[in-house]
């Protein structure tokens, strides 16, 4: 597992230097879509907190399993037809650094 | 025409958008223009979800009045009125409830009352206002005039365990009825002794209870369930009432979709007899009759549901999506069981609301940053107004409307 994660990293890392483009995308899906379940602030709802205080005992593989398979029995989707798997980690090595802002145009 | 009187009506011509800027000027502003007397039948908010404010329309000249500021996380945030239609109470994702005057537009009182809270209810004589909360789970009871705790009711189902509660309605006689997510249960709470309130428990009325809505005649009470395929109904008319299972295994043993949004069953899916109902994770709303509580048909649509809510007169039903088909509303005839029309009015549609009787619908898109005003019959856009991240729209006809 601890070999698959680096290699997705690395996918990840690759994705990164794609460009913020994607990112954002990503930030602003956390934000509003996760966040209708997690709260927007990520403080949580009917899905847990997802603040960095609140993971900071998750190992990152189980968040990347949770992100990308979702978790049976419990309301969480695995957002696989939503995300590649180096996004799903991206997405959790972002949670528990405590998630980014989503980056607004002035009105 | 002469050069003269051409210049005057161009005058005038001139003076009209000034006019409908006025629409947009800062409450500030508008001091004038508050002040002045008018009814509140045709105003409605907008909740400004990224912004944290309410955005203030009218329903009838389809304008933006005003932005009230200051009601702190609305990322799920709910709004009933006041019997009188001029008082907005606003339950924010952070657990504030805030008490808006729409004339005045000014937050006239706020309480922090819980870490997290998912909307609130008021009371059938409009003198209590009751949210309901994640976090401590249970519901608290305010005095709707000055926001005054009235009664706290943890949802204790072990000792020192709380259940998240859900689908929070009002009923007649000062009494509400929730569901509790972590605890299979139903609860009815009687506020008719404020300094007493009486609790009654259904237990082990299905898993996970999601949300629930109430009849219009306040009857029955029907929990949506996530846990299993079927919803849990209650007849409150019943001398003990019970909750008992309808629509079991609707899903029909098929694996269900991965469920990226929660239904919400507030909004009134009930049409003439039949009740319209989201099925989870299946792109399906179910159309029950209520008089026996059999499913009745079923009817295919572009994607999960996440409302279905009928129009005022029943005639048709509007159905919005969880991702990733948000960016569409379709609406069914309730006559012919048909979709009858898919609408794009932007992408991520999270709410809609109909005007009081049901001649235009507002659609928030959150990602456009745009409300669509739109034509029930023709099903034309009458108008486009900015507002920045709109999530659920309220119009204050709800005041009167026992469920809302």
């Amino acid at each position: 597992m601890r070999a698959l994660l680096l290699g997705l990293a690395a996918m990840a890392s690759a994705a990164h230097a794609q460009g913020g483009g994607r990112e954002q995308a990503l930030v602003r899906m956390v934000r509003q879509d996760c966040g209708s379940c997690h709260g927007m602030q990520l403080t949580g709802g009917l899905g847990p907190p997802l603040t960095r205080e609140a993971l900071a005992d998750k190992p990152l593989d189980s968040l990347v399993a949770t992100i990308y398979q979702g978790r049976p029995g419990t309301p969480m989707p695995g957002w696989r037809g939503m995300l590649s798997e180096a996004e799903a980690v991206w997405i959790a090595e972002q949670l528990v650094n405590g998630f980014p802002q989503e980056r607004r145009a002035a009105r | 025409m002469n050069r003269l009187d051409r210049r005057h009506l161009l005058g005038w011509a001139g003076a009209a958008p000034a006019a409908a800027l006025l629409g947009t000027l800062p409450a500030a502003a508008q001091a004038a223009t508050a002040a002045s007397p008018t009814g509140t039948g045709d105003l409605g908010v907008v909740i400004e979800r990224a912004r944290g404010t309410l955005a203030l329309v009218n329903t009838s000249s389809r304008t933006l009045l005003a932005e009230i500021e200051g009601l702190g996380d609305l990322s799920h945030a709910s709004v009933v009125f006041s019997r009188d239609a001029g008082t907005a109470y606003v339950f924010g994702r952070d657990g504030g409830l805030s008490k808006v005057n729409l004339l005045s537009r000014r937050v006239e009182a706020r309480v922090m009352q819980a870490g997290n809270s998912i909307g609130g209810s008021i009371s059938q004589d409009g003198s209590l206002v009751v949210a309901q909360n994640y976090t401590p789970g249970g519901i608290k009871v305010f005095d709707a005039k000055t926001l005054e705790l009235v009664a706290d009711i943890p949802a204790e189902v072990a000792p020192g365990k709380l259940s998240r509660v859900v689908g929070l309605r009002d009923l007649p006689g000062q009494r509400f009825i929730f569901s509790l997510f972590d605890a299979d249960a139903i609860w009815m709470v009687d506020l008719s002794d404020r300094s007493k309130p009486r609790v009654s428990k259904l237990e082990g009325i299905g898993r996970q209870p999601y949300d629930a809505l109430i009849t219009p005649d306040g009857r029955h009470y029907i929990a949506g369930l996530f846990g299993e395929d079927g919803l849990a109904l209650v007849d409150l008319w019943d001398e003990v009432p019970t909750a008992r299972r309808i629509l079991g295994g609707y899903g029909r043993g098929e694996q269900a979709l991965p469920v990226y949004k929660m239904p919400h069953l507030k909004g009134w899916a009930v049409a003439g007899r039949h009740a319209w109902l989201p099925a989870i994770g299946r792109h399906e709303v179910l159309v029950v009759d209520t008089a026996t509580w059999q499913e009745v048909g079923r009817v295919a649509v572009a994607g999960q549901p996440v409302f279905v809510m009928a129009r005022p007169d029943g005639r048709q039903v509007w159905v919005n999506f969880a991702l990733p088909d948000y960016h569409l509303v379709q609406v069914i005839d309730t006559v012919s069981r048909q979709v009858i029309k898919t609408l794009e009015p932007g992408k991520a549609v999270l709410h809609m609301e109909f005007t009081p009787r049901g001649e235009a619908v507002w659609i928030s898109s959150r990602d456009a940053n745009r409300v669509s005003v739109i034509d029930t019959q023709g099903f034309e856009t009458l108008a486009r107004l900015d507002i920045d991240a709109p999530s659920g729209v309220f119009f204050t006809s709800r005041a009167a409307r026992l469920g809302f």
